[in-house]
C-alpha cells in the first residue's frame, strides 16, 4: 500500500471562521482560514481544540471536506446533542471567531486522481464529508476515473451537500450518485429505500472483476455491514478502505 | 497558554477523577470500533499465534493450545488516540510474559502482526513485566471480530492502536520498525499520559 507519510510535527494553529453553511437542521459546514496550512490529501482530518476560561480543554477530530486550496478548508460538523465540541462549532461559533486546530492527520484513507479506480465512495450520514473532498478533487482535476457514490441517509432532511450533489449528478460529469433512505424518504421519492445491504451493493457497486478502489465512511454499523458485504461479494479486502464516524468516533 | 474559545465551557462536571482520564480524552460508555479496512474473519481451526524473529526457535500455538495456557482476568482503562477513553474494561487474556517465558533474545523491539496485514511496533519492555496480554474474552464473552477477535493484543498503558486486533504474530527485533499508523505520522511510542498522539508530540 502506498504511503504518504509526512513525519512532521503537528503544531496548534489559530484559525478563523470565514464562512458557514447550513447543510441540514443538524449539520453545518465551516470554512476556515488557517495561516500556514501545510496542505492535505482528500480524506485526511484535523483536530480541533477548544479552551474554556478556566483552562478546561476539549479536542475532537473532523474530516476535511474540501481539496487543498491555499489556507482555506471546510469541515462539516454534525451537532451531537450530548456532545461537548460539536454544539459549540455548529451553534456558537460565528464568522470572525477563531478556534485552534492542527493537522492534517491520517494518510491511509486518502484518494487522489493518480490512485485510479474505478472509485466507489460509500457513506452513511456525515461520513460523506471526507468522501466529498475526494469527489471534489476528482471534479477539480477533471479526472477520467469512473466514480460511483452510494449515500445512505435516515430521511430527506438529512441529506448533506444536497444542491451540489444534485448538480453533479445532473451535469454530465459521469459521476453516478445513488441515495437511499433508511427511515423516511422525501415526498414523491421513487428511488431506493432501505439499508446498503449485500443485495443493494451487488446491484449498485462495481463488480469485483472491475477491481474498484472503495472508501467507506460512516457509523460503525454501516461500515461493518458494507465492508463485510463487499468482501463476501468477492472484493479484495486490501482495496476496501474504512473510516468510522459518528457520536462515539468524533 | 492556549487561545481561549469565546463562550466555550465544560459541558458537564467530570464524573470520574481526572487521574483516570489522560489529557485531551473524554470518557465514553460505548465501545467504538476503529479499523482501516474490513474486519478479517479467522476460523478457530486455522488460527495460530506465533512468536518469530530474534529467538532461537520460533514458537507457535493453535487456538486449543493457546487457550489452555494460564490466563488472567484484568480490568483496565483504555485510551484511544481518537480521544475516547473507556474505564474498567474487563478482559481475559494470556500474559505476554507467559508467551515469552524462557525465550533468549537480544531483541529490544516487537512488531505485532495482524491477520489482514495491520502492524504496530512497541519496545519489548512495554510488553513484559505484567503490562500486556493477548486477550480473547471481553466482558465474559468471546472477543467479537470487530473488536479484534479471536484474539488481540492488550497494552492498556499505551494508546489503543498499539493493542493490535486479530493478532497473528509477535516479531522480536533488534531494531525498531514503524508499524501501520506509525508510518502515517502517529507517534512511535504513544503514551496517553504524555499525549503522544502524533509524531513530534
Amino acid at each position: 500500500m502506498a504511503r504518504a507519510a509526512v513525519l512532521r510535527r503537528l503544531i496548534w494553529t489559530v484559525a478563523g471562521l470565514v464562512d458557514r453553511t447550513d447543510e441540514t437542521p443538524r449539520v453545518r459546514s465551516l470554512t476556515l482560514d488557517v495561516p500556514n496550512w501545510p496542505g492535505h490529501l482528500p480524506g485526511q482530518h484535523l483536530d480541533v481544540r477548544l479552551t474554556a476560561e478556566d483552562g478546561y480543554q476539549a479536542q475532537r477530530s473532523y474530516s476535511i471536506a474540501t481539496p487543498v486550496d491555499g489556507n482555506r478548508l471546510t469541515i462539516t460538523v454534525e451537532r451531537l446533542d450530548d456532545g461537548e465540541v460539536s454544539p459549540y462549532l455548529t451553534d456558537v461559533l460565528e464568522v470572525g471567531d477563531r478556534i485552534e486546530l492542527r493537522g492534517p492527520i491520517g494518510g491511509y484513507f486518502v484518494w487522489e486522481p493518480d490512485r485510479g479506480g474505478p472509485l466507489l465512495l460509500v457513506a452513511g450520514g456525515s461520513g460523506v464529508a471526507p468522501l466529498m473532498a475526494m469527489l471534489r478533487a476528482h471534479l477539480q482535476a477533471r479526472s477520467d476515473v469512473p466514480v460511483r457514490m452510494l449515500l445512505s441517509w435516515r430521511s430527506g432532511e438529512d441529506v448533506i451537500y444536497a444542491d451540489e450533489l444534485n448538480a453533479i449528478a445532473r451535469d454530465g460529469t459521469g459521476v453516478e450518485i445513488t441515495h437511499t433512505f433508511t427511515r423516511s424518504a422525501p415526498d414523491g421519492w421513487t428511488g431506493r429505500t432501505g439499508r446498503l445491504d449485500r443485495e443493494a451493493l451487488a446491484a449498485l457497486a462495481w463488480t469485483p472483476s472491475e477491481r474498484p478502489l472503495t472508501y467507506v465512511c460512516g457509523p460503525t454499523g454501516l461500515v461493518e455491514a458494507v465492508a463485510s458485504a463487499l468482501v463476501e461479494l468477492g472484493h479484495d479486502p486490501a482495496r476496501v478502505l474504512t473510516e468510522r464516524f459518528g457520536p462515539t468516533g468524533g | 497558554m492556549s487561545f481561549i474559545s469565546r463562550g466555550f465551557q465544560r459541558r458537564q462536571a467530570p464524573a470520574t477523577p481526572s487521574d483516570r482520564v489522560p489529557p485531551g480524552q473524554y470518557v465514553t460508555r460505548d465501545f467504538p470500533v476503529l479499523s482501516a479496512g474490513p474486519t478479517p474473519r479467522i476460523g478457530l481451526d486455522e488460527w495460530r499465534l506465533e512468536v518469530i524473529g530474534e529467538l532461537d526457535r520460533p514458537r507457535s500455538w493453535s487456538w486449543q493450545e493457546f487457550t489452555a495456557l494460564p490466563a488472567e482476568e484484568v480490568t483496565v482503562d483504555i485510551h484511544c488516540v481518537t480521544k475516547w477513553s473507556k474505564l474498567d474494561t474487563a478482559w481475559t487474556g494470556v500474559p505476554i510474559d507467559a508467551l515469552f517465558d524462557g525465550v533468549e533474545t537480544s531483541a529490544a523491539f516487537v512488531v505485532a502482526h495482524s491477520y489482514g496485514g495491520y502492524t504496530t511496533n512497541l519496545p519489548l519492555d512495554d510488553l513484559a513485566g505484567g503490562k500486556a496480554w493477548v486477550a480473547y474474552r471481553y466482558d465474559g464473552q468471546p472477543l467479537a471480530p470487530e473488536h479484534g477477535g479471536p484474539a488481540r493484543l492488550l497494552v492498556p498503558h499505551l494508546y489503543f492502536w498499539k493493542s493490535a486486533k486479530w493478532l497473528r504474530a509477535l516479531e522480536l527485533r533488534a531494531d525498531d520498525a514503524p508499524g501501520f499508523w506509525e508510518g502515517y505520522g502517529y507517534h512511535n511510542y504513544g503514551d496517553p499520559w504524555r499525549e503522544q498522539r502524533y509524531s513530534g508530540d
